[in-house]
């Protein structure tokens, strides 16, 4: 008689494929191809690593996250959407980006500004946008503002507000013009004015002191300027210039990048006598040491006679 | 001076005039800076009265060095440089940390925006990795450079910006300047 021994192991990871089995199915198994969506693998030992760093006092090298520590604002007006931004990004203190967008595209009548980290925002546009591209595909009509706020809400709250992004969607369909701002954690409000990120409370302030209802496009677009002005300057997280994108009722869109430029720096630079050493001349640095490789061994292939048929 | 995002002040200035041949510069927690130059002050006006005269730049240096060492444990959450004339009348810059570690050199930088302007120090003032021999420049290209530096940080460091304050130290006298910078 045999003896049967019988082993439990755990295989829930490994899954059991026959010799038989077709070529590709078994090299599926042996290397598993990355999945799309979110991999939360590493949050555990990420966790554990800044617990145990922090314990023993040293600095932790974890990666730094770009963030649009940021001014964004939208508000409504007669015969549309104004959206204002900032243009600075951030990686903690430092300036990352002087210059970066952070009202991106989202449908041809619907645009979205974006605070919080860079990645997620810029995702997360991208991520509504395709899916409400699909959509008019399949419906043929056209988008609506609010579909853009639920998707964006039901995908926040699917990953309670590890995605930090805060964003501000406004636009105009059949039904008018709409403005919805979207908080990190998936709840969002239909406003007539809003503003996101860091220096909200700087724009607030001055939108809450000159907005009335029913205002022409050159007050909604002062006032979206003066709002995010007042964010640039008072608010160490944005900086740079103002961006502003008005959709019209009329289905016209105008994006301006750089409306206001308030903090050109040429104009400061024009007012030093630079040293003309930061000219550096070519050979300033001194060459310790050259080596040369050959990298590519270039032949002369001349082309192989046409097949005769 | 700033909290995390929020600006407290736009002119706060952060040199304080010692004698009239030094001049210190601290960055770092307001507080323990405003009470270092207090005490600082007391100090030398104290060996003024005891000894007759102004203290002497490389004295001041040490004094500071001591006056944190004092505070070894609780220290000042201050990160000086001390900049002056000493008794040849040669320029002298001392680089301290927050507990008295002096080192005399020929330019320092501290602050949030160190690590942006270290580097630019090292190749246009200490002319590092440079082959050509280092110019001997004027007080004027020396207060322009300063300039250029700071407009550089500014756009970097979100904590540097609105104002500089230049303080040029010769044997003439002391010569302040303030240059606006961007208020972002």
């Amino acid at each position: 008689k045999v003896l049967n021994v019988i082993f439990t192991v755990n295989l829930t990871h490994l899954k059991m494929i026959e010799d038989s089995a077709p070529l590709f199915i078994r090299e599926q198994a042996l290397n598993p191809k990355p999945q799309g969506g979110f991999n939360f693998e590493n949050w555990h030992r990420n966790e554990r690593l800044q617990n145990e760093f922090r314990a023993k006092g040293i600095s932790s090298n974890l990666p730094k996250v770009m963030l649009t520590g940021t001014t964004i604002c939208g508000c409504v007006y007669k015969d549309g959407v104004v959206l204002g931004a900032d243009t600075r990004a951030t990686g903690g203190s430092e300036v990352a980006d002087k210059n970066c967008e952070k009202i991106g595209y989202i449908a041809p009548n619907i645009y979205c500004g974006g605070a919080g980290t860079a990645g997620d925002t810029f995702q997360m546009k991208k991520l509504v946008s395709s899916q409400l591209d699909l959509l008019r595909l399949s419906t043929g009509t056209q988008s609506r503002v609010v579909t853009a706020n639920t998707i964006l809400k039901q995908q926040l709250f699917k990953h309670q507000g590890h995605i930090s992004a805060a964003l501000i969607v406004g636009g105009v369909d059949c039904t008018g013009p709409h403005l919805y701002n979207i908080y990190p954690h998936g709840s969002s409000n239909k406003v007539p004015f809003c503003t996101m990120g860091s220096g909200s409370l700087a724009a607030i302030s001055v939108m809450e002191s000159t907005y009335k209802p029913d205002m022409t496009e050159e007050e909604a677009v002062e006032m979206a300027k003066e709002a995010i002005l007042s964010g640039i300057f008072n608010d160490l997280g944005s900086g740079s210039n103002c961006d502003i994108t008005i959709i019209r009722c009329s289905g016209e869109v105008t994006r301006t990048r750089g409306f206001e430029k308030p903090n050109d720096t040429k104009l400061l630079r024009d007012k030093i006598r630079h040293p003309k050493e930061l000219v550096v001349p070519s050979g300033s640095t001194k060459v310790l040491e050259s080596s040369f490789l050959k990298y590519i061994d270039v032949q002369d292939v001349t082309a192989p006679e046409p097949m005769m048929i | 001076m700033s909290t995390e995002y929020q600006i407290l002040s736009r002119d706060q200035t952060k040199i304080h005039k010692l004698t009239e041949k030094c001049s210190l510069l601290s960055a770092g927690c307001r507080a323990d800076m405003d009470a270092l130059w207090k005490v600082l002050d007391a100090k030398m006006v104290m060996y003024k009265y005891s000894i007759g005269k102004e203290m002497a730049s490389p004295a001041v240096a040490q004094l500071l060095s001591n006056t944190l060492y004092y505070k070894r444990f609780f220290p000042y959450y201050s990160f000086n440089v001390l900049a002056g004339l000493d008794e040849n009348g040669k320029g002298a810059v001392y680089d301290y940390d927050a507990i008295g570690s002096m080192e005399k050199k020929e330019y320092s930088a501290s602050g949030s925006g160190t690590s942006f302007v270290i580097p630019a120090l090292d190749n246009l003032i200490g002319f590092k990795t440079r082959t050509e021999p280092k110019p001997i420049r004027s007080v004027d290209e020396c207060i322009e450079l300063v300039k250029d530096l700071f407009v550089s940080i500014g756009e970097r460091d979100i904590y540097t910006g609105d104002a500089i304050e230049i303080c040029a130290i010769t044997s003439a006298g002391m010569k302040t300047e303030i240059f606006q910078l961007k208020r972002d």
